[in-house]
């Protein structure tokens, strides 16, 4: 090894303290909302003075949080898989075919990511009453596929990027019509993208706020929205202690993802063996 | 000629176009039942367009193709009967060796225990035995491109379709690769398409080939004829070594055209020179191993010097500078080793031209 100047070493250290802050940063807003879900006074406080799992008892009783956790997976079950099969669709012809106004149409369905989503969420509201469309399900779902389409084309659309379009030629010299093609080759072969498309955009559409205030009511409401009424009336830690769950749960659902379809794969940012 | 009811593969004035470019300019091309035939050529000069057309992955703008007799414009792929070798062997990756090689017979609905059946055979052929449950991704090259052959030959196809299936091997693998292909095509008596850029491949396994350019095809011929009479300068020059010569018309007879090369005379078939004037300049193509090397002081020899040696095992490539003789740099093959302890670098060497065997063409 060669020997390394004070200089140099000083600046190594430096690196390691930066990178040990930025991850602090990062993760500090998680811990704190973490000890302030075990205090026991009934305000959101810190440091806490004495502990208790009460308030964890209390999100999880507490009605508007089971109705808002009931209404997301609702909400997220049908918005993503509905977004998964438009997105995919969507992705499959503009990877494969050429046509005029296809940039065009690329920039429309992209377009959610730069247009804020309260303007969405209002639009969606003027638009459900002025048709006389009651404000159901099928308001916030119709919403959240617009959200989340972005996500889930730009996810297939990558996985159809690396399919080797010769696999498929392969398979048609076996004598495999188009649907038996599509069927044995190209969906097994896609599988991850799906998946990670589809995870994507429930993961976002579960979280998702701003939008889902503007179009859901009292009897739609998700989880999101029914945290913020919540913390209009009262300042108790049963909101920490949602938010450990909601950051167990998620961390959980990554693990299985990694676990058994590999995250790298998931993510598409591992190269397909 | 074949003829045409007993062409396997039959392409009559193929004509494709991509956009504004034109990949192949009325090909037509009769291949025999049993032929091994390899398209040769440059990449973009037409060969793999016309494979992909036999394959049914494009269409052709003009023209027609049958296969077995039967015009096959309008049938899509996967009804032709055909079996492919991809150049990356396209083999799918979420499945193992035998489920790769039993995909065509599944297609076919071939029932289940002969299904298992042919695919043993088949595996065995390729030497494959006992590599049912590998993926692909566990195999070596060579074993990756052995599944594709199995399964491309499992369904007994009519025609069997390589698309440069040796670019990605080792040079001593591609040679096993090759003799054994070359056995098996021949002990089933499978019709081939073979396309590839390297001319050596063209010329070991060829019964005929197709030189192409440009979206022609410029020589049909078996690979002996190609190499000994290329019918213009692009095949005289793509095909095999060559060195090229400038030389002076003589005179045109019925026996052939005598071409002047300083103070030597070598003579060369006359088709090319038909019209030509007599002094008409000429380009002389000459295969490396039909220059000798003499004493510099020989009668009618070229003069040089001796600038490389590279040794080849089996033969010697001298390379000769010629400049001083109005010539470039030419290339000598002399067999055995011999040659590097007799012309060493920097002697001063004379070439003699062996008469026969040589290509001319009036100069540009």
């Amino acid at each position: 090894m060669t020997p390394r100047s004070t200089y140099q070493r000083l600046l190594g250290w430096g690196g390691q303290c930066v990178i040990a802050l930025i991850l602090a940063f990062m993760i500090l807003p998680a811990i704190v909302v973490t000890i302030a879900a075990f205090n026991d006074k009934a305000i959101l406080s810190f440091p806490p003075q004495a502990w208790s799992w009460r308030w964890f008892g209390r999100a999880l009783a507490y009605p508007d949080f089971r109705d808002g956790f009931r209404n997301g997976l609702i909400v997220t079950a049908w918005a993503s898989t509905i977004a998964l099969l438009v997105g995919a669709m969507f992705a499959f012809v503009i990877d494969r075919y050429s046509f005029p106004f296809k940039r065009a149409l690329e920039g429309v369905l992209v377009s959610p990511l730069v247009i804020p989503h309260f303007t969405i969420g209002l639009g969606f509201l003027i638009l459900a009453a002025g048709i006389g469309w009651s404000r159901g399900f099928a308001v916030v779902v119709a919403c959240h596929v617009v959200l989340v389409l972005p996500f889930v084309l730009r996810s297939v659309y990558v996985s159809l990027k690396n399919l080797d379009q010769g696999l498929e030629h392969a398979a048609a010299s076996l004598g495999a019509s188009p649907l038996r093609v599509l069927l044995t080759v190209t969906l097994p072969l896609l599988l991850p993208g799906l998946v990670s498309g589809w995870l994507f955009a429930a993961i976002l559409s579960f979280n998702e706020f701003t939008a889902s205030l503007f179009v859901t009511s009292q009897r739609t409401q998700t989880l999101p929205v029914a945290m913020y009424n919540y913390v209009r009336e009262f300042a108790d830690p049963s909101m920490a202690a949602l938010s450990v769950m909601y950051i167990v749960a998620t961390a959980a659902l990554i693990a299985f993802a990694n676990s058994f379809l590999g995250l790298g794969k998931v993510l598409n940012i591992e190269q397909r063996e | 000629m074949v003829g045409h009811g007993k062409a396997a593969v039959h392409f009559d004035a193929v004509t494709k176009r991509f956009g504004d470019v034109v990949a192949l300019d009325e090909v037509s091309l009769a291949i025999a039942r049993g032929e091994f035939m390899t398209l040769l050529g440059p990449s973009g000069c037409g060969k793999t367009t016309l494979l992909k057309l036999a394959a049914g992955f494009l269409g052709p703008d003009r023209g027609s193709i049958a296969i077995d007799g039967k015009c096959v414009n309008d049938v899509p792929t996967y009804k032709r009967e055909i079996g492919m070798m991809f150049q990356n062997y396209a083999l799918f990756p979420h499945m193992n060796v035998a489920d790769n090689v039993a995909y065509g017979l599944k297609t076919r609905r071939v029932p289940r225990q002969e299904c298992r059946r042919r695919v043993a055979e088949v595996l065995a052929l390729v030497k494959l035995k006992g590599m049912e449950d590998r993926k692909p991704r566990q195999l070596s090259g060579g074993q990756q491109q052995r599944v594709a052959l199995a399964r491309a030959l499992v369904i007994n196809p009519t025609v069997l379709l390589l698309d440069e299936p040796f670019s990605a091997l080792d040079k001593n693998l591609r040679l096993d690769m090759q003799i054994e292909i070359k056995e098996i095509q021949r002990k089933l008596g499978l019709t081939t398409i073979f396309v590839t850029h390297d001319q050596s491949e063209a010329l070991s396994l060829s019964d005929r080939m197709a030189v192409m350019s440009e979206g022609r095809i410029r020589q049909l011929g078996t690979p002996r004829d190609v190499y000994r009479r290329p019918r213009d300068r692009f095949v005289a020059s793509f095909v095999g070594d060559s060195n090229r010569l400038r030389g002076r018309l003589v005179n045109v007879t019925a026996a052939g055209a005598v071409i002047a090369l300083g103070n030597a005379q070598v003579k060369v078939p006359g088709e090319a020179f038909s019209g030509a004037a007599a002094d008409h300049p000429v380009d002389l193509f000459v295969r490396p191993e039909r220059l000798r090397l003499v004493d510099a002081s020989a009668p009618g020899a070229i003069c040089g010097q001796v600038v490389a040696q590279v040794y080849q095992g089996g033969h010697v490539d001298l390379q000769i500078d010629c400049k001083a003789s109005g010539h470039d740099r030419l290339l000598v093959r002399s067999s055995g080793d011999q040659a590097i302890a007799r012309w060493p670098l920097g002697a001063a060497v004379g070439i003699a031209i062996d008469a026969d065997g040589c290509a001319a063409f009036p100069a540009e």
